[in-house]
């Protein structure tokens, strides 16, 4: 290959066309200035234009989570940098390749306070998958290279580079088109499971009386060959299946066999069947509080198997009998080599029985809610945009809270990558760069942000990124006038005593929108919800739909903080035989 | 509930900018205690460093250590030296004593019954180095104290497996 001698900007945006990026989330400022005068000169890289720093990692996320590839942010020094923490943050918790690079004070500046400094490796450290600062031009193409690899790989997360603005202009010669390293001299990644430990677990899976698969977003970062991995051996063993937040789409959402969301506001019957199942076959998912509940009473009587690419996350949070570290749909098509070749024979009565079961908890409709003529309620909305939806390419996001909760039992992912949500971090303000992100990805697609009208507000700058990029994003708010999830704890569990939860002076978001250029429709009644799904469907502008639902409405089904999985309440009239008891007051 | 274990914890780690901040920010950020933590370059010509952490936890908090810091990216392998394998474990230590008459010759008594060394001395005081188990130290300075202790520098404790096998 040829070497040349390339500034460090170049070198920058070399490795990125390299390594196939084609879209940077990015904010120009002092630092990074070099980077934007060779992007200038450029035509390889798209560069969109964020409106805070904030919002441009949930895009690189949003693109990523929907694509499967790299997301890559580019910010300054300074604000810049603490501005991209807590997407960052997010990225690190829902495990989502991201790099962000961010600008630096020349080297000889680091450490006396200069303008815009930041300690921008230490500050982003446990925020990270790893960070690195170049204080050498030299080092820049391996460390872009390096660092690619990093997020990629594994268990994937977010990882900084951190410039110095002298070394984006100092020049060294570079490489071009050199493939990324496929190996690391520290970091080894454990792709493949160990063949004894599977061979033991479809052993014990062939075996039970009672199983469950409980899967996660481990599913969907093995790319969509998991998924389909995923759904085969599922389909092979015609158990039954529960998805975590994370993980919905992993599995056919219309498939008989798929029970459900399981966690706290997961159905009936998903945490039913937790608590009782036999065998565990987790695949990807982490025993995350949410999910679990009360950890001392998770799934008694289980044999618990867990495949996961990260050997932190196994006996974390629960001990499990069988571990398996590697990489799930590597794991997974060898389980169903073994179990092709061992042809078990199945205990079909217990698993009858167990069936019948599970089909008596289902049969509590456990989702079912009574739509009144004259006020929206949340669940309709969603009922009504998922059938209006559902012959579209759509795409979801969501903000955090009740709506997000509610858009995950109610719309329907039959395909991995279509749902992007902030789980483990809960981010309000995720939903709508998001929604951006994946826009630019799939320009073709409906992208749907399902919001709350708190959230949206959160990175509600980002109106004009839509509009100046042209993306025909629509944000679906479900409207209640309240942070409605606070809302309900502080009724549940404070008294009604709403502090501060009251979402007071709202932009009339019909004007808002309209003042951007942009489409603005409002609803209050429930015969007009299918109209107003149909007119922000069928216009090719960003849109905004806000739809004024039900204030009082809660959540259910909802496992009370410091409950069990058997002591779930259904809806409004369990929650006074059930007060959260004292233990359950100091969990989040 | 589990029993707390004491555990021994060797990384062998990349000697680069933040390595160290690492590894601490992973035990104060993941609420992990850490009772001693030694750290020099033991390969200058690969840049590998040594750490020797001493921590305590449930078996089930130790194995997350463990785990945890084998996921970092400058770290090339770890080695729990209290479980698995026989190991020896030393920590030094300086030892400011200050008197005079008998207590300075009481110092000077036990000191020699504990294999310390005097490595400075005063009219009027010692600079011990005595090196052993964690416990010999813990020991030696609880009977100083009595007799005129001033300060006190420890090491930590640095530990290696027993046997021919390397790390």
């Amino acid at each position: 290959m040829a070497k040349r001698k390339l500034s460090g900007s170049d070198i920058v945006i070399q490795s990125l066309v390299d390594a196939g990026v084609d879209t940077v989330f990015g904010y120009p400022g002092g630092a990074v200035l070099p980077i934007y005068d060779a992007l200038f000169k450029q035509n390889r890289l798209k560069h969109v234009l964020v409106r805070q720093e904030g919002g441009a990692v949930h895009m690189a996320e949003g693109y990523a989570r929907s694509t499967g590839k790299l997301g890559v942010v580019l910010v300054t020094s300074g604000p810049g940098a603490t501005n991209a923490v807590t997407g960052l943050t997010d990225a690190l918790m829902d495990s989502i390749p991201v790099l962000c690079l961010t600008g630096q004070v020349p080297t000889h500046l680091i450490g006396n306070d200069a303008f815009q400094e930041a300690d921008t490796t230490g500050i982003t450290r446990p925020c990270t998958k790893h960070n690195y600062l170049v204080k050498d031009v030299k080092d820049l193409g391996q460390v872009m290279k390096e660092a690619m690899y990093v997020a990629r790989s594994g268990r994937p997360g977010p990882v900084v580079i951190d410039l110095p603005k002298d070394v984006l202009i100092n020049e060294t010669t570079y490489e071009a088109g050199k493939k990324q390293p496929a190996k690391h001299k520290t970091y080894r990644p454990q792709i493949k499971g160990d063949s004894s430990k599977i061979r033991e677990a479809v052993e014990l899976i062939a075996k039970a009386k009672r199983p469950l698969f409980y899967c996660g977003g481990g599913v969907v970062n093995a790319g969509p060959r998991g998924s389909k991995l995923l759904t085969e051996f599922v389909r092979m063993t015609g158990y039954p299946i529960t998805l975590t937040l994370m993980g919905l789409g992993a599995f056919p959402a219309t498939d008989k066999k798929f029970l459900g969301m399981v966690g706290m506001h997961g159905t009936y019957e998903s945490n039913l069947a937790m608590h009782d199942c036999d065998v565990m076959i987790n695949i990807g998912a982490r025993f995350d509080d949410r999910v679990t509940g009360l950890i001392s009473e998770f799934s008694p009587g289980s044999k618990k198997i867990h495949v996961d690419i990260d050997p932190s996350s196994i006996n974390k949070n629960v001990a499990v009998d069988i571990p398996i570290v590697g990489d799930c749909a590597a794991v997974l098509a060898e389980m169903i080599k073994v179990w092709k070749t061992t042809k078990p024979r199945k205990d079909t009565k217990a698993l009858n029985s167990w069936w019948g079961q599970i089909e008596k908890w289902r049969s509590r409709n456990c989702l079912a809610y009574k739509q009144s003529k004259e006020i929206i309620k949340p669940q309709y909305a969603l009922e009504r945009l998922q059938a209006l939806t559902k012959d579209r390419d759509t795409y979801i996001t969501t903000e955090v809270g009740q709506h997000q909760m509610w858009a995950a039992q109610y719309m329907k992912f039959n395909q991995p990558n279509r749902w992007m949500t902030s789980g483990g971090l809960g981010t309000m303000g995720y939903g709508f760069p998001a929604a951006i992100g994946v826009q630019l990805a799939h320009p073709k697609a409906t992208v749907i942000d399902v919001a709350g009208e708190a959230s949206f507000q959160m990175n509600i700058q980002e109106m004009s990124t839509a509009i100046q990029y042209r993306l025909p994003v629509k944000v679906f708010i479900l409207n209640n006038e309240y942070m409605g999830m606070v809302r309900q704890w502080q009724e549940l569990l404070y008294g009604g005593r709403y502090s501060e939860s009251y979402t007071a002076s709202l932009p009339d978001f019909v004007k808002l929108a309209e003042s951007y250029g942009a489409v603005g429709l409002r609803t209050t009644k429930p015969s007009e919800v299918d109209d107003v799904i149909k007119e922000m469907l069928n216009n090719d502008q960003f849109t905004i739909a806000d739809i004024a639902i039900d204030k009082g409405e809660n959540c259910f089904p909802m496992i009370p903080s410091g409950a069990p999985h058997n002591e779930m309440l259904l809806g409004p009239e369990d929650e006074a035989e059930k007060p959260v008891s004292e233990e359950g007051m100091v969990l989040v | 509930m589990d029993p707390i274990e004491r555990h021994t914890i060797a990384v062998l780690v990349d000697n680069e900018a933040g390595v160290l901040a690492r590894v601490i920010g992973l035990f104060s950020g993941r609420g992990y205690n850490i009772e001693s933590l030694t750290v020099a370059e033991v390969d200058p010509e690969s840049a590998i460093s040594r750490i020797t952490v001493v921590t305590s936890g449930t078996p089930m908090i130790i194995e997350q250590i463990k785990a945890q810091l084998d996921r970092l990216v400058p770290v090339h392998r770890i080695s729990d030296l209290t479980d698995g394998c026989a190991s020896v474990e030393r920590e030094l230590a300086l030892v400011k004593v200050r008197g005079t008459g008998n207590k300075r010759v009481e110092a000077l008594r036990i000191a020699d019954i504990f294999r310390a060394r005097a490595i400075d001395s005063t009219n009027n005081s010692f600079v011990f180095e005595i090196s052993g188990s964690t416990e010999k130290l813990d020991a030696f300075i609880n009977l100083m104290r009595s007799l005129g202790l001033v300060e006190i520098s420890r090491t930590g404790a640095v530990a290696i497996a027993r046997g021919a096998k390397g790390i």
